[in-house]
């Protein structure tokens, strides 16, 4: 790749003592080698990386309007709606961001798993981008108390409960993390604090992704790695112009949702002030933890003397997101794009749905009945599913799955034209 | 509190099924509003209708804590109505000079005073029971403005034969488990409405969940106009993007 050629005196100068220019264009510019053939799906890390910005923002902004208080937190939101110029669409927009910057990443996630992102060499790229999900749910979980309604309280006193299911020190580390015995003003305070904190964490996390992600360069929908300068072309201007777009389209939906359906996604007890006589009929989490949700409440049964239904619970939620950590060696295939992966494409659709009903049940009450099953058995199968797929069905589908044949490189049906996959030149996979 | 956490807990892992007996009404009825839909906007006439009735009717038990005098511009009214009307109320003002407080007339800087000085108060006036505050009411319940106008409306004259209705109970079609402390609030003709509109149960229904609305959103019109705007733009200017980057991109094929 040609190097940076500086005409301006003054950037020359910096760049003599501070390489920066030549950084960024290596990074973002025209030095950058991107394989030609990304598709729209590619979009969105980019727009990770734009909703993460404009929820550091509109959070400062809010932060200085805001009062962490458990007398006063409440109002203070209700302030800076009202009284606060342009205060309802900041918090409008933060409030939404929230569940934009989830389908973002949610979106971003399957995209990795569809396209086997995450195998070698990518395996690291994968894990520090599973590290900014965790951060995520923190910075979100911790976020949704701050308002202080019916829900934030709720919810908070549910999931800090989580921790007392830690055998023999539970009660005491749970007190260490709130504060005090119960959810209350000292925990109101710390959180928001770390709210405040984690999004930078979240950046230094992302800064060691896209560093990682330069190592070897994005992965491709083809799943093969680029051959020669004819695979791949500067990411400047054609992927930033085409992020560009990507971002039009997006902020399209986001302002819908901002301008027209602000509440759509949240839930009306939480308009209702925090009140720790009254507990709300359902008690439900935010809709990007529905799932998890689902997964807490599918154990209602006890494994042995020391696991008992709560404690199952809380570590399988927390083992559906840390076996995604094991994926790059659960899943034993040579190749990565599912378009090459005729039978795994399906369970990788079967793997979709089965979220998507994870998502529902988390969402019902327990004791719901859908067409006389309850919602705690279809809770129970489909959790089961979902860690079956992971340590049954992919680690067989590298032994018995037959692979597609895989061009020759990401050039060959690009420029001949034509559809996937190549023809004739196209080399027969070798089984490994 | 504790044993409150472990329902809590309990209804969530969903080991005690039933524990928290899921009190869901029957379905709202939808309702169309001035200020529904993508250009809706509020009727300035009704919200003024609703102001009376709320000020009539409900503002003896339930307050819009988060209203203030100064906010009622935006029902229509000039400065100097809203001055008058602020000094129909006392607040209570001070420490003064010499340490004491003091009531004086309400200013339009003044929030709407309070129904009960607090929430014990409001529960011993009103038989255990507590009125909540209508500020976001109309964003506060599942159904939005269209569950407070069912609800307004949904006093049957007489409850069904089967029905037990608990002491101080009063049965209504739309509240969860149909038992409500409040009895129906509104009969025919129960305010006179200055612009001569005849105040019909669902007439006064109507304009004061209107009025709710706006209480919970007085923002809502610039949210509103404020969007078309955005939208428009971003349409325009992500159809730009999307000629340069075909522009850009026409080079590769």
């Amino acid at each position: 790749m040609s190097g940076l050629q500086l005409k301006n005196p003054v950037l020359r100068w910096i760049e003599y003592r501070l390489p920066i220019f030549s950084f960024l264009d290596h990074s973002l510019g025209s030095s950058y080698p991107s394989p030609r053939n990304l598709s729209y799906w590619w979009n969105f890390g980019s727009l990770a990386g734009l909703v993460l910005v404009i929820m550091i923002v509109t959070g400062i902004v809010l932060a200085m309007q805001y009062t962490p208080h458990v007398d006063y937190a409440f109002a203070s939101v209700q302030r800076i709606d009202r009284d606060v110029n342009f205060g309802w669409l900041i918090r409008d927009i933060h409030m939404n961001g929230a569940s934009f910057f989830f389908i973002v990443v949610y979106i971003h996630v399957f995209r990795g798993l569809y396209y086997g992102s995450y195998k070698a060499p990518r395996e690291l790229l994968w894990m520090l981008g599973l590290v900014i999900l965790l951060l995520m749910m923190a910075t979100a979980f911790m976020g949704y108390v701050l308002p202080w309604g019916q829900m934030s309280f709720w919810g908070a006193t549910v999931i800090t409960n989580f921790f007392t299911a830690i055998p023999f020190v539970g009660d005491e580390v749970t007190t260490w993390l709130l504060g005090g015995p119960t959810v209350d003003n000292a925990t109101l305070n710390r959180f928001f604090s770390l709210h405040y904190l984690f999004p930078f964490l979240i950046v230094g996390v992302v800064i060691l992704h896209i560093w990682a992600l330069h190592r070897f360069g994005s992965n491709n929908p083809l799943g093969i790695d680029t051959k020669g300068p004819q695979d791949s072309i500067p990411f400047h201007p054609y992927y930033t112009v085409k992020d560009l777009f990507g971002v039009g389209v997006f902020l399209i939906f986001f302002s819908l949702v901002i301008f027209y359906f602000p509440d759509a996604l949240g839930e009306p007890d939480n308009y209702i002030e925090a009140n720790p006589l009254s507990t709300p009929a359902h008690i439900v989490p935010e809709w990007y933890f529905l799932p998890f949700y689902a997964i807490l409440r599918a154990v209602t049964f006890d494994f042995l003397w020391i696991i008992d239904a709560k404690l199952g619970g809380v570590i399988l939620m927390f083992a559906s997101i840390m076996i995604l950590f094991f994926l790059p060696w659960l899943d034993r295939s040579p190749v990565r794009s599912a378009a090459f992966r005729p039978t795994y494409k399906w369970f990788f659709w079967i793997l979709v749905l089965d979220c998507f009903v994870l998502g529902w049940v988390g969402a019902n009450a327990p004791d719901a009945v859908f067409y006389g099953v309850s919602f705690v058995i279809i809770g129970q199968v489909a959790t089961a599913y979902y860690f079956a797929h992971f340590l049954v069905i992919l680690p067989l589908l590298g032994i018995f799955e037959r692979p597609r044949a895989l061009p020759a490189s990401i050039s060959e049906p690009v420029l001949s034209g034509g559809g996937l996959p190549a023809g004739a030149a196209a080399k027969p996979m070798e089984k490994a | 509190m504790k044993k409150l956490f472990a329902l809590g807990l309990t209804a969530v892992l969903g080991l005690g099924a039933g524990a928290v007996q899921a009190a869901e009404g029957v379905a709202i009825p939808a309702h169309q509003w001035s200020f529904s839909g993508l250009f809706g906007t509020f009727d300035r006439a009704q919200l003024q209708r609703g102001f009376q009735v709320h000020r009539e009717v409900c503002a003896s038990c339930h307050s819009i804590e988060f209203i203030s005098f100064r906010n009622l511009i935006d029902l229509g009214y000039t400065p100097d109505e809203i001055k008058a009307l602020a000094a129909e109320y006392t607040v209570m003002d001070g420490p003064n000079d010499d340490g004491d407080m003091f009531e004086r007339p309400a200013i339009p800087a003044d929030r709407y005073p309070l129904a009960f000085p607090n929430e014990q108060a409001a529960r011993a006036a009103n038989n255990g029971a507590y009125p909540p505050d209508l500020s976001l009411m109309a964003k506060a319940r599942k159904g939005g403005p269209d569950y407070s106008y069912a609800l307004l409306i949904g006093y049957p004259e007489e409850p069904p034969a089967d029905v037990e209705l608990m002491d101080g109970m009063y049965y209504n079609d739309y509240f969860p488990g149909h038992q409500i402390a409040m009895p129906a609030p509104l009969f025919e003709g129960l305010v006179e409405y200055a612009d001569g509109t005849p105040a019909t149960v669902e007439q006064m229904a109507e304009d004061v969940t209107a009025f709710m609305m706006w209480t919970a959103e007085p923002n809502l019109e610039t949210r509103k106009s404020m969007g078309v705007t955005v939208i428009l733009f971003l349409l325009v200017l992500t159809g730009i993007l999307y000629a340069v980057k075909k522009k850009i991109w026409s080079d590769l094929h």
